[in-house]
């Protein structure tokens, strides 16, 4: 499946971070960065990012 | 197993959500009082007030949760003998399993001035649709009573909107859980905006333009009919500050009358155990910020969460816990997280700030302008609090799991590249 985040939504709450550490990463800035194709072992926990994503702005295909 | 949520915001839609995931086929009906679909609340006193964000913007996508909507339909009562909820026009909802989740209204002012008009509290979208007409109808002085969260944001944003803004508070300092240290760089943020913030003021009421008028041309005895507006917010000591936009911002009540001789106990929160499930029956449950919990950063005593991450992430433990019988349920536990954005600062929290005894400062950028917080209570870490520092408070939360005395946090930050620096020596309170 593919993670997509819109970054004119994200506000850098850090909530995915904590939900699937593995795929999503914050940096110093504050900028987010995240592995855009991600395998089915992931799936509940980029799902959880989904859900917790304060601005909505995370979605995923597939 | 047909399953009723009783509340349709972001509780309750996380809840009907989390059901189909869990692979429940049956039934589900989510009852709502609001005639909208689900919408999430935060941008209702920042980007939506300040125009930036649309109202499609705030709308959740629910179009596909497959789910009987009953949308606009208050909940009334609760019979639970014969298992239904019922509703404001009197029909019954029958239901297996009922999830609670009917949130939190504003506290409105109930003293004089109470029917002014040119009075507003800001809980829903229509609130918040009626606030931005207020403040961009000319350039009305807005007068904000009550330096909570909402209170401060809705200060920020008409600041922003080049209004001139008071803020007014009971309190010694704004954003009260988060102690004086941090409430105080609160206060002192507005004020460099342009804020008139008025701390440890008490506020007798509101005068309307009719009665003792100031002399304007607006100032006239209002018709048969017709509310007055409000003029002034009339202060403790009796001075008055002129107004023609108030928002009452003093907090919020669980919506939980519609609950009263169902036989469940209220605080007047729903009251319910570690696993979200009522104390009185295992068929109900609770999500969001009407429950109260026992949390084990509160040493097992209830609390009460009224932040976003908290209702979404209950809304989904609710559902799961729901579907198991009651010596499967697991507890909810989670630290809570939430967020304040004011101006260029955004506030970020996790754990009960609110039960701290002390909030001392463990590190700071040179700047100044980035840092991070900790609550105590008992010696123990129980809350962590950065201003612009969202990447650090990721390893604070992850202390909350098993809190930490403050010293040993301390050792450990004083150890980490990664922290912003030492603090000056000034800062416990």
């Amino acid at each position: 499946m593919k993670v997509h985040v819109d970054m004119n939504l994200c506000q850098a709450h850090g909530e995915c971070v904590f939900a699937a550490p593995d795929v999503f990463e914050l940096h110093d800035d504050d900028s987010l960065t995240w592995v855009e194709e991600v395998g089915e072992d992931r799936r509940a926990e980029v799902e959880q990012a989904v859900q917790v994503c304060p601005m909505m702005a995370i979605k995923l295909e597939g | 197993m047909r399953i009723v949520v009783v509340g349709a915001s972001l509780a309750g839609l996380r809840a009907a959500q989390a059901l189909r995931a869990a692979g429940h086929a049956d039934e589900v009906v989510v009852i709502g009082d609001e005639a909208r679909a689900p919408y999430t609340r935060p941008p209702l006193s920042k980007e939506l007030l300040a125009g930036a964000h649309t109202v499609e913007q705030c709308d959740f996508p629910s179009d596909e949760v497959d789910v009987s909507w009953r949308l606009g339909a208050a909940a009334a009562g609760l019979d639970r003998a014969a298992r239904e909820v019922v509703l404001a026009d009197g029909e019954r909802v029958a239901y297996d399993r009922l999830i609670v989740a009917t949130g939190c209204r504003a506290r409105t002012w109930n003293g004089p001035g109470a029917e002014l008009d040119g009075l507003h509290t800001l809980r829903d979208l229509d609130d918040a649709l009626k606030l931005r007409a207020a403040l961009t109808d000319g350039t009305p002085r807005v007068a904000v009573v009550g330096a909570g969260f909402v209170g401060a944001e809705v200060a920020s944003t008409a600041r922003r909107l080049g209004l001139d803004v008071t803020l007014v508070d009971v309190a010694p300092h704004p954003l009260l859980p988060l102690g004086p240290l941090l409430g105080g760089r609160c206060a002192d943020m507005h004020r460099e905006e342009g804020v008139t913030v008025k701390l440890a003021t008490g506020v007798q009421g509101f005068r309307g333009r009719g009665a003792a008028g100031t002399g304007g041309a607006a100032d006239r005895v209002p018709a048969a009919g017709e509310h007055d507006r409000v003029a002034a917010v009339v202060l403790a000591d009796g001075s008055e500050v002129a107004a023609d936009v108030v928002v009452v911002a003093l907090g919020a009540i669980p919506n939980t009358e519609w609950l009263a001789g169902s036989g469940l106990t209220l605080d007047p929160g729903l009251v319910c155990d570690a696993t979200l499930t009522s104390l009185d029956d295992p068929d109900v449950l609770g999500a969001g910020d009407v429950v109260s919990w026992p949390h084990p950063l509160a040493a097992g005593e209830t609390i009460r969460v009224e932040h976003w991450t908290n209702a979404a992430e209950q809304g989904a433990a609710a559902a799961r816990n729901a579907l198991a019988p009651p010596a499967e349920r697991t507890p909810y536990a989670a630290a809570p997280y939430f967020w304040s954005d004011q101006y260029d600062v955004k506030i970020q929290a996790v754990g009960l700030p609110g039960r701290a005894e002390r909030v001392e400062l463990v590190e700071q950028s040179p700047e100044g302008d980035r840092l991070v917080a900790v609550g105590v209570r008992d010696g123990r870490v129980v809350a962590a609090i950065a201003f612009n520092a969202v990447r650090r408070l990721a390893w604070y939360r992850r202390q909350l799991a098993d809190p930490p005395r403050v010293d040993e946090l301390r050792e450990a930050v004083a150890a980490d590249s990664r922290s912003l620096g030492m603090p000056p020596a000034e800062v416990v309170s």
